[in-house]
């Protein structure tokens, strides 16, 4: 596709858009606008992003030298327990449902704004409060119990601050649930006249699926917490076995949120891929109805497979059995979605604008995340790899090189809708190709790493260790390059970006028919839906038609 | 559906939860043998059928409200089903 090749007008019309509609601080913290809610959480969670990746880059720089020095191997533990916190709760989770999905689910379905907008204004509010008490627990001396929270250490004997952490958990929680309901009744009654179900975009089907599981799970987590602080503040025996309780029992509750949230955080991810390749092939999704259904089973089975985290942690065999076997089957739904997006490419027009290389690194990484977790829910297997870097290597292919590459993808893709703006399409190559390629040199090292024995968590290591170590390091100095770059020029473009138009992709869906940015309720006409999703042969057939009729 | 106010139904059924949570501090400083987890969970099983009854009026709520609630004992089901499958199968206990 060329945009190039269209004339654009070079300045914006002074027309009214949701961006427009107030210009306080007041219009903007008081808002119930889903967009601008959207864009809250987009400064939020860039935020705690670039906290969780300065953590994340003192442990690569400590991690230069076999035996460490730069950092006490008590901070060292409070670096890496702020990196997962932050990581998790504070970015990953809430990214692409809270940032794209609070901008587009109205915006794909045709509705004016979210089923309960006030509501999606308090999930924020509560979003950033938990966040604040986690950065204070982080500015008082921090919390050393890693981000898992492990009983009976966490409950008894750690002694920074994990009660501020937890709560603060436990107060972002409550944002996640509200979000996940409003999205699931929106997405049930909003929708506009003729979009049915087995019309809805991909991306709707993957949020609606994570939004079941932010509601189903997240409880958990918060009464998982809550019994931890019980123990730790009033001494009542739950999980230290001291006095009487499990601490298994912690993990499995623990894990009962924990697992699903990998799909939380993967699972819109996918949808955005879902809504990449068909408008960078010029073709219809390949087994729509296929990817549809494999959404919801990855989110079924996502809740019987919690048990493959704690194959060494004393679990019984004959449950580990059955986890093993559980997380085989979870494989099954995401090769299905690896397929068709692979077939959707079969013959299609592809395009490498930069939208389209964040998918392909989204294939790419998520392939090799999702075939390593397979070497991990092998039972025998794991018994060598439990907490090595393998694991590490492991889960960052899943929730960096999909998660966040998904969310990058769909951060460039509807930019220009957002905003009205284009960013500098050469800039943000470099970028994509400089976040693969340090990526890669970061994390693949650490595959052989764990291979060979390296284990997770310790501030030093054996000599050997050392050369890929330092190739590590490198790759995440490359990384943080990467990741600055999009900042730049994003930030450039709200200012000196060429104006979008409505359709800079030439996308369908009901997002890319109303103006860019959109108004402040949407849509001028209630939209009416009439066709299949990503009907991009008919597109074409009228571009066509359109070209000829203008020569 | 009865759209009356019921703050006295609510006030007693907060009391009765009250009274039940006391019954249950109380019952764990009794020793039952095996019979404690028996009664805290017979207790537990009593507060959630006064909140589905009065608080969340279940019985006058539609079938999609019914589904919603059946998903989620489901999947408490699952949790507690695969959660067993370790306690009762521990070799080391």
């Amino acid at each position: 596709m060329n945009t190039e090749t269209r004339e654009l007008p070079m300045t914006l019309e002074p027309r009214a858009n949701y961006l427009n509609d107030g210009h306080s601080i007041r219009s903007w913290l008081l808002t119930t606008d889903h967009k601008r809610i959207g864009l809250l959480y987009m400064v939020s969670i860039t935020l705690f992003f670039f906290v969780g990746g300065a953590a994340a880059a003192m442990m690569r720089l400590e991690l230069l030298r076999p035996q460490g020095g730069l950092v006490t191997s008590a901070l060292y533990n409070k670096l890496f327990t702020m990196h997962g916190v932050i990581m998790v709760w504070f970015f990953l989770i809430p990214s692409i449902p809270t940032v794209l999905g609070n901008f587009l689910v109205p915006l794909m379905i045709g509705a004016r704004d979210v089923a309960f907008p006030r509501l999606n204004l308090v999930s924020w509010y509560l979003f950033i409060a938990g966040g604040a008490s986690a950065l204070w627990a982080i500015i008082a001396g921090g919390v050393d119990t890693g981000w898992t929270f492990y009983t009976p250490y966490s409950s008894t004997y750690a002694n920074g601050h994990v009660l501020a952490m937890a709560a603060g958990i436990f107060i972002a929680g409550f944002g996640s649930i509200a979000t996940g309901l409003n999205f699931i009744v929106t997405i049930h009654k909003m929708r506009a006249p003729g979009l049915t179900w087995f019309r809805l975009p991909l991306f709707i089907w993957t949020i609606y699926t994570t939004s079941l599981i932010l509601v189903l799970a997240t409880p958990v987590l918060a009464i998982t917490l809550t019994l931890m602080a019980l123990e730790r503040l009033f001494g009542v025996g739950i999980f230290n076995p001291a006095m009487g309780g499990d601490p298994l029992l912690f993990q499995h509750l623990f894990w009962f949120y924990s697992h699903p949230a990998v799909y939380i955080m993967i699972l819109p991810s996918m949808g955005v891929v879902s809504e990449l390749i068909p408008c960078f092939s010029r073709k219809s999704i390949f087994g729509y109805n296929f990817i549809a259904y494999a959404t919801i089973s990855i989110g079924v089975f996502g809740f019987l497979v919690w048990g493959h985290h704690m194959f060494v942690s004393s679990q019984s065999v004959y449950a580990g059995m059955i986890f093993s076997i559980l997380s085989f089957l979870v494989s099954i739904p995401s090769a299905i979605k690896v397929f068709n997006w692979t077939a959707t490419l079969y013959k299609g027009s592809i395009t490498f604008q930069t939208p389209m290389l964040y998918a392909f690194g989204f294939i790419g990484l998520f392939t090799i995340g999702g075939l390593t977790g397979l070497f991990l829910a092998a039972l025998a297997v794991d018994v060598h790899l439990h907490d090595t870097y393998f694991v590490i290597a492991h889960f960052h292919y899943i929730m960096v090189g999909g998660a966040v590459m998904g969310y990058l993808g769909g951060l460039h893709f509807w930019w220009p809708k957002i905003t009205g703006r284009l960013y500098c399409e050469w800039l943000a190559k470099l970028a994509a190709v400089t976040i693969f390629a340090g990526f890669n040199l970061t994390f693949f090292p650490q595959f052989i790493l764990g291979f060979m024995g390296m284990p997770r968590r310790y501030p030093v290591y054996a000599p050997e260790f050392q050369v890929l170590n330092v190739l590590s390091t490198a790759g995440a100095s490359i990384l943080a390059i990467g990741y600055l770059l999009p900042l730049a020029y994003l930030l450039w473009s709200l200012r000196y970006g060429k104006p979008a138009g409505a359709n800079p992709w030439k996308a369908t869906g009901l997002e890319w028919k109303t103006s860019s940015p959109p108004p402040r309720d949407n849509f001028a006409n209630a939209p009416v839906v009439t066709e299949e999703p990503y009907n991009y042969d008919a597109q074409a057939a009228e571009l066509s038609l359109e070209e000829n009729s203008h020569a | 559906m009865n759209r009356e106010p019921a703050t006295n139904r609510f006030l007693f059924t907060a009391g009765a939860l009250l009274g039940l949570l006391a019954l249950t501090v109380g019952a764990a400083y009794v020793n039952l043998g095996p019979f404690n987890t028996i009664a805290a969970l017979t207790i537990s099983a009593a507060k959630t059928v006064l909140i589905l009854v009065f608080f969340m009026e279940i019985r006058e709520r539609s079938p999609v409200i019914w589904v919603a609630l059946a998903t989620g004992f489901f999947f408490f089901g699952i949790m507690f089903a695969l959660a067993m499958s370790d306690f009762l199968t521990r070799g080391w206990k």
